[in-house]
């Protein structure tokens, strides 16, 4: 039986390299979109909601359900949120309009 | 499905974030990157639903509730207030990553989990609740709930290093009773040190603050990924994390300061320490400036938070639209720092129409000053301060500016010679190719609209 790296190692693999995916991504988004960029990138940090959904079925008493039930409504209004008023904000940046300037 | 399926679900879903924040890089794309995100997002939770047994009482409400609550917002949000809702975002995604993780531990009820485990439930509840707090002690700052100045007391530091400590101390006794007290220790003892950390931290440095608390979201996400072994959580918080860090630093090199310093520094406490330099002023008027401007062949407004105050940013683009159709070429010089979080002002000046090309960063913005007739500063004052470059004795000094007096003329726009956020002289008002027109923005620059149409 060959020897299996622990799930926390390979969790570590995983967040270092997304880290530098991170870095590289980011470094070129321009000051302009840096609000929406805050905005969208917040709600994906919403995506703990998988562990708030899972955390709803754990069966762990009175305390464990509140937990679980608050741990709902912050992630979701994190993502619901977010995602909506990046959207909003986004709709708002407006193309160049070259036919009209170029007189 | 079986656990390798899921996880390769979760994999399209992190995918698509990394999509969507690499869309994110340019305005043409952007709107469709936050789709594509959003898409990943609703994926990871169809496929958790999927499996995992979960209680519809308890979800179903949750998800309502949060739905309502976060899409109300959204829609109603005016975009100067979007520092604090993106502050109250951090601060919702923070709490529901210490939450899930204290499910975890109460889950165990008191049988032994494994140390990594009980590390990685320690870190997210630690981070998530100081980013809880801190979040909302800067939307208070930021609503103007508070006061804006920093609030220190003696011993500070010492008092938080002693918490700091405290923590690690209950989380190596947590770890070895595996007793729910002092595991409730450290949660109650993280959200009075997000407050802590959040206070002394004046209203001017809130950009950098939110920036910091979005990586720690993000951060507080991946430690939760770990307690849970999730890889679309470790994933989605490492690049949120990333994202953050990198803000915070741009934010931080923008005002020429560290990061430590602007967490332990309580700036604002020492500023004003400058008096005036005085010296004579020349003035101007709307109508001597309408003709300046419209004899122009390229203008540069430099906007600083002034101008949203005033809510002045739709006056500004009639003005604007009023000289490109004397085929006067307007640009917009945007300081990092010129709004109340990263980007800020961008967003307020597209919400009043002006096209995303004329937006110029600090060093486009720098080129073209010395080709550029007539710079209109509108509510900014320390970003075009000449001391950060000239004045080796300024506060200030070295932090990058917009050099408007590279340009032929520079009018200022101002209610009085009163100086800004920092406290510290402006030279620029005294200088000869300087103009000052004292009035409130928003009238000055209707004034500019009616004498352009007579020029």
């Amino acid at each position: 039986m060959p020897e299996v790296l622990s799930p926390v190692v390979v969790g570590v693999i995983v967040f270092v390299l997304a880290a530098f995916v991170g870095f590289e991504l980011i470094t070129k988004v321009p000051p302009t979109l840096h609000t929406p960029l805050m905005s969208g990138s917040n709600a994906i940090s919403g995506i703990t909601i998988v562990g708030a959904i899972i955390a709803t079925g754990a069966g762990s008493g009175t305390l464990g359900s509140i937990l679980a039930f608050v741990a709902v409504v912050t992630a979701t209004v994190n993502v619901v949120g977010g995602f909506l008023v990046t959207d909003r904000m986004l709709g708002m940046f407006r193309k160049p309009k070259r036919a009209e300037d170029g007189k | 499905m079986s656990i390798d399926t899921r996880a390769l679900l979760y994999l399209v879903a992190a995918v698509a974030f990394i999509l969507g924040l690499k869309r994110l890089g340019s305005p043409r794309t952007a709107r469709s990157g936050n789709t594509i995100a959003a898409a990943g997002m609703l994926m990871a939770v169809i496929v958790t639903l999927v499996d995992a047994e979960v209680s519809w009482s308890i979800l179903g409400p949750g998800l309502a509730v949060g739905a309502l609550l976060g899409g109300f917002t959204a829609v109603r949000v005016q975009m100067t207030a979007m520092p604090q809702l993106v502050a109250a975002f951090n601060g919702f995604g923070g709490i529901a990553s210490a939450l899930v993780a204290g499910a975890e531990f109460v889950k165990a009820d008191g049988l032994e989990l494994p140390t990594e485990t009980m590390i990685s439930i320690i870190v997210s509840v630690l981070i998530g609740a100081i980013t809880f707090t801190g979040s909302f002690v800067a939307y208070a700052k930021l609503q103007g709930l508070i006061g804006g100045s920093p609030v220190t007391f003696p011993g500070q530091k010492l008092f938080n290093g002693l918490l700091a400590i405290g923590v690690v101390t209950a989380g190596v006794f947590t770890q070895i009773s595996q007793d729910p007290l002092p595991f409730w220790i450290i949660g109650a003892v993280a959200l009075v040190l997000g407050v802590l950390a959040v206070i002394p931290i004046g209203g001017a440095d809130m950009p950098v603050v939110i920036a910091l608390l979005n990586s720690l979201s993000g951060m507080a996400a991946a430690a939760t990924g770990f307690v849970i072994s999730n890889s679309a959580l470790i994933i989605g918080g490492a690049l949120v994390g990333a994202s953050g860090l990198i803000l915070t630093k741009i934010m931080t090199e923008a005002m020429n300061r560290t990061l430590g310093n602007v967490l332990f520094g309580g700036f604002g406490v020492e500023a004003g320490a400058s008096g005036p330099t005085g010296g004579d002023v020349t003035t101007t008027t709307p109508e001597d400036l309408a003709i300046a401007l419209a004899y122009a062949s390229q203008v540069v407004v430099v906007p600083g938070y002034g101008l949203a105050v005033a809510q002045a940013q739709h006056a500004t683009r009639e003005v604007a639209s009023a000289l490109e159709a004397k085929g006067v070429k307007v640009a917009y010089g945007i300081h990092p720092v010129a709004g109340r979080m990263p980007g800020h002002m961008n967003v307020l000046l597209a919400e009043a129409d002006v096209p995303y090309d004329q937006l110029l960063d600090l060093d486009q913005t720098n080129n073209l000053l010395p080709r550029t007739d007539v710079v209109l500063v509108l509510g900014a004052n320390d970003v075009v301060n000449p001391s950060a470059r000239d004045d080796a004795g300024s506060p200030i000094y070295g932090m990058p500016i917009i050099e408007v007096d590279h340009a032929a003329m520079v009018v200022v726009i101002k209610r009085s010679l009163s100086p800004g956020f920092a406290g510290i002289d402006n030279p620029l008002f005294y200088r000869d190719g300087t103009r000052m027109l004292f009035s409130d923005a928003k009238q000055a620059l209707t004034s500019l609209g009616s004498a352009l149409e007579d020029v």
